[in-house]
């Protein structure tokens, strides 16, 4: 597989550190691998001898599995860690954490970590390629980019959609990755939530804030509902979920002004009657599992690219 | 690079000093004139007209200052030495030896050691191990014991032992209560009381300014008003009470707002900036840099505008450095995680000269932020110039440039977002009672 555009990145930190060119030829190279998740034999030589270390301190069932499975399709060998059973536990720093992995020659590690920044801690201390599967309130750039083939699968086009993003904006990293990622390509993003939940100059990020669902969803190609968490810490966000589904939750009415044909979005997991009806998220328009089935290919298109595979 | 050469306090008094053909400057005296200066034993003996020769002492060090700046010795109110406690990070020896080096001749240390200074046995532990220091050491008590913002720590003992001031430095003092108990009762004792002035409430967990850099980085801000609000609230107290305070380490442009108007209205507030406030914005955070991580945050450039006007107009009294040493078990980690502090006591010089190279503040100016008002405000002797008087003196050539990288830091601690830069401006000379203290002629 020869790509037209050539591929230099060797970390993937952030969404912002690619080009249009680069989503572009990612989304491409994730089309093309997807019809291997559907033969009987599920398997590619193309990374055969690398080693793929999935380092997880935070809880994920999707995300985790997701990378496992696109690099064993691919058939690199895998490993597991999760932070129950790291060294972090016994006192070990990220630094050190890392610097022990490195002695064990991996191609390329997979972080997800409570703390925004940390894959860059990590890539700035490692020879191997670091992916981002989410750091803090930062960002999940392999989320935004299967969100942005799911879309770009049913509607040819990015450019030029209305995306409309609602909930809890502050602390979501997919919204992050997905306003940057949809802009870059041409879209116009707006994101609705709680006051409380919206953070301090997100439009300077590309977006544009509604104050209502009804404004948010007007004509929108493509409605996302976040997940919904009630409080942080000691900070009053949110009175009740009741309100909060009163106010912000999707339903059929609350999105009665987004175009007929408006595809439904989660990134999971869905707390369903809050954030999302379900209704909606069973219902003919939601491309919820489409999002997850594509998520498999844009990690092996991924780790294609940046392991630079043969 | 030139060499430095180090002399700790306590060593047998030195020979009479002769600084010839420097550049005085000395707000105090209204004196800016290139002048001789003689020390003998720890006093200034005289002034006199350069290149007379007469009648100077035969054993007479002759130090050539043609082209350099002959300064008051110059006081760092705000710094923090870690010992006890934190001996690894830095130490009265180790954080003077940097003092000297950048030209101070005198420290204020905070009180946030382990255990917390509240009481004359950590005072006078301090005071001891600054005998055979570097610069002149100034301890600054607690106000609450254990910094805990419960109870008045014991200001008539602290006040025994030495120390010059109190404060909660790094904990803020959240009770409105106990704030004003403080400044009621500091005053019975002669004790100045210097806020760090942070709402925790509202700064809860944040890390960086709060606002698009922030954001974007997926950082928890620190808001603004998390300091104006609680500058807001000392000025308030202290301007009912009619009591000095003094607001430590100001960083926004509503919080110079506040001191200057709160200074046209009669109240007894002054207040110190440190040079990364007006040298640095949040954008220096860039990729997670822990060496841009401090609390107050950088802030934003308008701020960093609205500090300088504050030096430039008087607002601010003084620039402290907030020499914070941290190790890189504290830095090399994640952001959030990350201690809060940078080292600033061998970079104060050139950064403050930058702004008198940039045309923001006069060369005397320089000297009352470095100097003359830290010693007013403390109310500790020094600051000024004068035949009889002490012979704390700092000599910089105002030209001379050097890269600032770790291997020529002399803090124990490499924690500074500077290293990398080129500097203009540098001390060569410190003295402290007559005694040469750091060298770099």
């Amino acid at each position: 597989m020869k790509a037209a555009h050539p591929f230099v990145h060797r970390h993937l930190l952030s969404m912002g550190d690619l080009s249009p060119a680069d989503i572009g030829l990612i989304l491409q190279v994730a089309d093309s691998l997807k019809e291997i998740s559907n033969r009987s034999i599920k398997k590619v030589p193309t990374l055969r001898g690398k080693t793929v270390v999935n380092l997880f301190f935070e809880p994920s069932t999707r995300t985790r599995l997701s990378f496992e499975i696109a690099a064993k399709r691919m058939s690199a060998d895998t490993y597991n860690i999760s932070a129950s059973s790291s060294s972090t536990v016994k006192g070990e720093t990220l630094v050190d954490t890392a610097r022990n992995l490195e002695a064990m020659n991996p191609d390329a590690i997979i972080l997800r970590h409570s703390s925004s920044g940390a894959p860059r801690l990590l890539a700035d201390h490692l020879q191997a390629t670091v992916i981002n599967a989410g750091d803090g309130t930062h960002e999940h750039p392999s989320q935004g980019l299967l969100d942005l083939m799911t879309v770009k699968e049913r509607k040819r086009e990015i450019a030029g959609l209305k995306i409309a993003i609602i909930g809890d904006i502050a602390h979501s990293r997919v919204a992050h990755s997905d306003i940057i990622g949809f802009t870059m390509m041409g879209a116009e993003v707006r994101v609705c939530g709680p006051a409380t939940l919206m953070p301090v100059g997100i439009e300077a990020m590309g977006a544009v804030v509604c104050g209502t669902v009804q404004e948010a969803v007007a004509d929108a190609d493509v409605v996302m509902a976040l997940r919904i968490q009630k409080e942080r810490q000691k900070d009053p966000l949110l009175p009740s979920f009741r309100e909060y589904a009163i106010h912000f939750g999707l339903n059929p009415r609350s999105i009665a002004g987004a175009k007929p044909d408006a595809l439904i979005m989660h990134p999971g997991p869905i707390n369903r009657g809050i954030e999302l009806d379900p209704e909606l998220a069973d219902g003919p328009r939601s491309l919820v599992l489409e999002q997850v089935t594509n998520g498999v290919a844009v990690r092996m298109a991924l780790l294609y690219l940046l392991m630079g595979g043969e | 690079m030139a060499e430095l050469h180090f002399h700790p306090l306590g060593e047998a008094a030195g020979r009479p000093l002769i600084l010839r053909n420097g550049r005085v400057i000395d707000p105090a005296g209204k004196i800016d004139a290139v002048l001789d200066v003689l020390v003998v034993g720890e006093e200034i003996a005289g002034f006199r007209p350069p290149g007379k020769s007469d009648g100077l002492p035969p054993d007479a060090q002759d130090v050539d200052c043609d082209g350099k700046w002959v300064l008051p010795g110059l006081i760092d109110m705000h710094v923090h030495l870690r010992e006890p406690g934190e001996e690894y990070k830095e130490t009265v020896q180790s954080g003077t030896r940097a003092a000297a080096a950048g030209g101070f001749t005198a420290v204020a240390c905070m009180p946030n050691t382990r255990p917390v200074n509240d009481n004359q046995a950590v005072t006078s532990l301090i005071l001891a191990k600054a005998r055979t220091g570097y610069a002149r050491v100034y301890p600054v008590g607690a106000i609450s014991k254990e910094s805990k913002g419960e109870v008045l720590a014991e200001y008539g003992e602290l006040k025994g032992a030495g120390a010059v001031a109190v404060s909660d430095d790094g904990r803020p003092v959240a009770n409105s209560q106990l704030m004003r108990r403080a400044l009621e009762y500091a005053a019975n004792h002669g004790l100045l009381v210097i806020s760090h002035a942070e709402e925790p409430a509202l700064s809860q967990s944040g890390v960086m300014n709060e606002g698009a850099l922030a954001t974007r980085l997926g950082l928890a801000g620190i808001p603004r008003i998390a300091e104006e609000i609680m500058i807001y609230r000392d000025l308030a107290l202290a301007g009912y009470l009619a009591r000095p305070i003094h607001i430590a380490h100001v960083s926004t442009r509503e919080a110079v707002d506040l001191i200057r108007r709160a200074k046209a209205r009669g109240c007894r507030v002054t207040a110190e900036t440190a040079p990364h406030y007006f040298t640095l914005s949040e954008e220096a955070v860039g990729q997670y840099d822990t060496r841009a991580k401090m609390n107050p945050p950088l802030r934003s450039r308008a701020d960093v505008e609205a500090i300088r006007e504050g030096l430039r107009d008087g607002t601010l009294d003084a620039i402290a450095t907030d020499h914070a040493p941290h190790s890189i078990l504290e830095k090399d980690v994640e952001f959030d995680a990350a201690a809060n502090g940078i080292i600033g006591l061998e970079t104060a010089v050139p950064l403050a000269l930058a702004l008198v190279r940039e045309g923001v503040i006069e060369p005397a100016r320089l000297v009352e932020l470095l100097a003359l008002n830290p010693a007013r405000i403390l109310g500790v002797e020094g600051g000024k110039l004068g035949v009889g008087a002490r012979a704390d003196l700092t000599v910089i050539d105002p030209e001379r440039r050097f890269a600032y990288d770790s291997s020529r830091v002399v803090s124990k601690s490499k924690n500074s977002p500077f290293l990398g830069w080129e500097l203009q401006g540098q001390p060569v000379l410190t003295v402290v009672g007559g005694q040469i203290t750091c060298a770099a002629l």
